[in-house]
């Protein structure tokens, strides 16, 4: 397939109108304006169109296919989403719009707020952070908030976390100005609890833990874990990438949790992974409460309003209120399930059960459990059989038409394929990618270049992932 | 490299780093076993020349395709210089994880820990065992 630039052919446009005969840009200075037009493809509209179109197939999402990619929550997004959020009070509200002519707008973020907080048991909510990553940074931020205000600042330096935590915890922890301290996991796949007793004390200001964690495991001994950081004077942070496992069935508030964020994007459904913004909204126990980014949407009388008086607010953390569509379409769905939430829950775990009874006999299970909305298994045995890696594993799946799983991550499982299929897919989707799975065992076997060499029925090959990750390209040119 | 291999005369910890004693300096890398689990290594981030690590702690970073890993030390000391020559050549860990693709060197503060390391036998029968 040719670049849009290799098909530009000077002259050509995609639609002409009659010149309208105003000056352009009367109402630029003249030192802002252009000297030269900038140079861009020329095309036809018909080539136009079918170069994108050509392109749009060369791609794979949800709608394409299974894309069980573990602790995103590749779920489907309902289409009626798409039809509320279009709604022209919606879509076409300006954000320096007077409260009283946004009224439905804030009440909708209002409501939202409100829901999540029941959801995970916690009593306020920000939905400025706009993805999970500045979910995790603002959360961290209203801990260092509370203990400053405590004048614990200088003594609580360290944050602990767990060896199965996403990757972007300790680096929130880092940009928030704490050190990481971490916390092994035993041999259920739950904290050491012994270890931790040793790691926490007057030093720390919290714990960051994600649960189910990345094993798709429940901390088994959770409360004992809050007592431990809460009889230290610290704060528990939960990572809410994994709450899709629990809604309407646990909450966060009353494991002991004090403040954590959502990825509304992944739990509560709207286009992601390259195809949409995030959202990653902060909920917080009362005594975090004043620190909460401002301005804050409240209830005041019948009508909505921003608050901007907190005078302990952190401030803002993003501009305007957030990413409002991801609002509309998390408010939409979560009214669609009503108080049916905890069956998307629960089918999101007995699916992922379901596929791990399917392929544990096959590929090597570390955790011997049952697992929550997700799970990992090891292609070790494959690679010290045949050779053949979890990498391997993930391209050859390509050629059964799956999105590989998430792979080499947990990084304390080797070989790890972490698996989830969320609630939104049939059992013959799950059937059918299991039995995926289960063939390439015994291709592993066979022929271990089929798996090496995949992908072969993609549009590229395998890819040059070290010369990407140090020469990345990300954008065109004319060749000339 | 394509076939695992743990030289004699080396000293190894569990987190799959190697070191090399010369005198009163010890050479630090990772083990066939670390760069093939890593898959190609894209960079490597060591501790400054001059900075102190401790058996056990950080000595630096190596990222590859597929993870970013903390280098754990197997021995304490200061270190006195570090492989500047793998700074676009980083698959040099990879290709030569026993010579050219070394990542730094210590001068030793406490020569007793070597003990505590493993040799290239246990060191092999440990792998075995993962």
């Amino acid at each position: 397939m040719k670049l849009i630039y290799e098909r530009s052919q000077a002259g050509r446009r995609a639609s002409s109108v009659p010149d309208p005969g105003l000056e352009p840009g009367a109402a630029i200075p003249e030192h802002l304006q252009r000297s030269q037009p900038p140079r861009l493809p020329e095309l036809a509209e018909p080539e136009l169109v079918r170069h994108f179109t050509e392109l749009s197939t060369r791609n794979f999402g949800i709608d394409t296919g299974f894309y069980p990619l573990g602790s995103c929550t590749m779920k489907y997004n309902p289409r009626v989403n798409e039809r509320l959020v279009g709604m022209p009070g919606f879509r076409d509200l300006h954000p320096y719009q007077d409260d009283e002519d946004a009224q439905g707008a804030l009440e909708l973020m209002w409501r939202l707020q409100e829901i999540l907080a029941e959801v995970v048991g916690l009593r306020a909510v920000t939905l400025q952070p706009a993805a999970g990553s500045q979910g995790e940074l603002t959360g961290l931020t209203l801990i260092s908030a509370y203990f400053k205000d405590r004048g614990e600042h200088e003594q609580r330096r360290e944050i602990v976390i767990p060896d199965t935590a996403h990757g972007t915890n300790p680096a929130s922890v880092t940009m928030a100005g704490y050190t990481v301290r971490k916390v092994n996991v035993d041999e259920r796949g739950n904290i050491d609890v012994d270890d931790l007793r040793e790691k926490v004390g007057p030093q720390t200001a919290g714990l960051m833990l994600t649960n189910p964690s990345t094993l798709g495991l429940f901390e088994e001994r959770i409360e004992e874990v809050a007592a431990i950081f809460h009889d230290a004077g610290a704060l528990l942070y939960y990572d809410g990438a994994n709450l899709n496992a629990v809604c309407g069935i646990s909450r966060p508030g009353d494991m002991g949790f004090d403040v954590l964020h959502f990825n509304l994007h992944k739990t509560f459904s709207q286009p992601h992974g390259g195809g949409g913004p995030g959202a990653g909204s902060v909920a917080v126990r009362d005594i975090l409460e004043p620190y909460l980014p401002t301005p804050v949407v409240v209830r005041d009388g019948e009508g909505f309003r921003l608050d901007h008086d907190r005078p302990k607010s952190i401030g803002r953390v993003r501009g305007f209120g957030g990413p409002f569509g991801v609002f509309v379409r998390a408010y939409a769905f979560i009214r669609s399930w009503g108080p049916g939430l905890r069956d998307m829950s629960e089918i999101a775990v007995l699916n992922a059960n379901y596929m791990l009874a399917l392929l544990k006999d096959d590929y090597e299970l570390p955790y011997d459990r049952h697992c929550m909305h997700e799970f990992v298994v090891s292609a070790r045995g494959l690679k010290r059989e045949y050779g053949a890696t979890a990498l391997d594993v993930a391209k050859r799946l390509m050629d059964y038409g799956f999105h590989p799983p998430t792979v080499y991550f947990p990084l304390v499982v080797p070989e790890a394929l972490m698996i989830e299929p969320t609630e939104t897919e049939a059992k013959e989707t799950l059937d059918a990618f299991c039995e995926a799975m289960l063939a390439i065992v015994g291709e592993a076997a066979s022929d271990p270049d089929l798996l090496k060499s995949a992908p072969h029925t993609r549009p590229v090959a395998r890819l040059d992932e070290a010369g990407a990750a140090k020469r990345m390209v990300v954008r065109h040119r004319f060749d000339d | 490299m394509s076939e695992a291999s743990y030289p004699d005369g080396l000293y190894y910890n569990e987190e799959h780093d190697w070191a090399r004693v010369d005198g009163d300096v010890a050479t630090f890398g990772i083990t066939w076993y670390a760069q093939d689990s890593l898959g190609e290594v894209v960079f490597f981030a060591p501790s400054e020349v001059g900075a102190t690590v401790e058996r056990g702690g950080e000595y630096g970073e190596l990222e590859s395709t597929k993870a970013v890993s903390q280098l754990i030390a197997p021995l304490s000391g200061e270190v006195t210089e570090t492989n500047d020559a793998l700074d676009g050549s980083e698959n040099t860990v990879n290709d030569d994880p026993y010579g050219e693709g070394w990542l730094v060197k210590v001068r030793m503060s406490d020569p007793s820990e070597l003990d505590s390391l493993m040799d290239a036998a246990a060191y092999s029968s440990y792998v075995g065992s993962l």
